[in-house]
């Protein structure tokens, strides 16, 4: 068995407003506002890479985890935004936590980044022992003013977690992972580009897939949408995931959102809230807990996690 | 009931309209539809005729009119 056992995140400090934005792309703030559900959003500044981002959420995690980076058995490194093509991230991450033999492997695909690394370790984890999986991005770098849809959305952060073989407060009891390349065009970083993004196409889709995910992987586990007691989600847009509460019948209040503050840190959003959610509820959890994304790809799933 | 009242019946109830779209009028270029709202027009289709409408068949040029539409609908059902 696997189970989460901490998590850990890290965000820079400046803050970049809606205001910013319109002078930047001429997309008025509160159109911004209205479309994502983003008041604001984080950037690294220039000298900051994105396995720097990586390890500050891991260090943070590492400490709530009451573990060191020697007890580290492996690490899932998720970024669709590293600075070259290879080698990755999860190399030099591994570097700066003084590790010299740890393997260390990267995850490029973007938003559902974390939750496939989430998904791998619960099965590897038995294997390699207590697992790292970090989500970093730095997607303000991918992002031209001269499209505004995109530019307006991403931001920068990081989050890790610690998948353990052995305790953690919430036991990984499923996971359902999906892709479907037709769409591989819809949502892509090109090398030397920025993000291009068919927004229509995202969003219906996204809109279908994720809720369908999340009930067949429930349904196969004798469990419905109103038993969970939290849904924690990729931060794509605040729209999207209200669709999803829809769907799915269940209280807003389940669904954990704080892309108002940060906007989509891509594959580090899901990770970051599951953070920021585990920080403001450490108690032991009494009842289920989902975790779903969905991203460039298409790539989405869903996972489900059950009291230890 | 017909199946463009249906489909009428469907749009008003995920868009805020005050009246009936022409057949031939862009739903997406007079903000009747969007991202948003295409989802739920296809889940209130599927409800309506009781058809099942693939994931890969949500493009907006299926459902750009009502008359795109029911061509649409007419070659589910055969």
């Amino acid at each position: 068995m696997s189970y989460l056992r901490a998590f850990g995140h890290y965000l820079p400090p400046l803050s970049v407003s809606n205001a910013a934005l319109e002078t930047r792309t001429g997309r008025d703030a509160s159109t911004i506002e209205k479309t994502s559900g983003i008041l604001e959003r984080r950037y690294a500044a220039a000298e900051v890479s994105v396995a720097d981002l990586g390890l500050a959420a891991a260090n943070v995690c590492l400490e709530n985890a009451n573990l060191t980076a020697d007890d580290i058995g492996l690490i899932l490194f998720s970024s669709g935004s590293a600075e070259r093509a290879f080698p990755g991230p999860a190399s030099v991450l591994a570097a700066k936590l003084g590790l010299t033999a740890t393997p260390a492997i990267d995850i490029p695909i973007a938003s559902a980044g974390s939750l496939i690394g989430l998904a791998f370790a619960a099965d590897l984890a038995p294997r390699y022992g207590n697992i790292l999986v970090v989500a970093s991005e730095i997607m303000s770098r991918r992002i031209s003013d001269a499209d505004p849809d995109t530019a307006i959305l991403f931001g920068d952060g990081a989050g890790a977690c610690i998948v353990s073989p052995e305790k953690g407060f919430a036991r990984i009891a499923d996971t359902a992972l999906f892709t479907d390349g037709n769409y591989a065009d819809a949502l892509q970083l090109q090398h030397g580009g920025f993000i291009q993004m068919k927004g229509l196409d995202v969003i219906v889709q996204a809109s279908r897939k994720i809720p369908r995910s999340i009930e067949d992987l429930l349904t196969k586990n004798n469990l419905k949408p109103a038993d969970v007691s939290i849904f924690l989600m990729h931060q794509a847009n605040v729209n999207l995931i209200r669709k999803v509460t829809t769907a799915l019948q269940v209280p807003a209040e389940r669904f954990f959102s704080n892309i108002n503050h940060y906007g989509n840190t891509s594959s580090a959003s899901l990770l970051i809230a599951a953070s920021e959610w585990h920080t403001a509820n450490p108690a032991p959890p009494t009842a289920p807990i989902v975790l779903a994304a969905f991203g460039a790809g298409f790539n989405w799933g869903a996972i489900l996690a059950l009291p230890a | 009931m017909s199946t463009q009242a249906g489909i009428l019946k469907v749009i008003h109830a995920v868009a805020d309209i005050p009246n009936d779209p022409a057949p031939d009028e862009s739903l997406f270029d007079s903000g009747t539809l969007d991202s948003f709202t295409l989802p739920d027009l296809v889940t209130g289709l599927e409800q309506e005729f009781d058809v099942k409408i693939p994931d890969a068949d949500l493009v907006p040029e299926r459902f750009d009119t009502v008359s795109k539409i029911e061509a649409y609908l007419d070659s589910r059902k055969s």
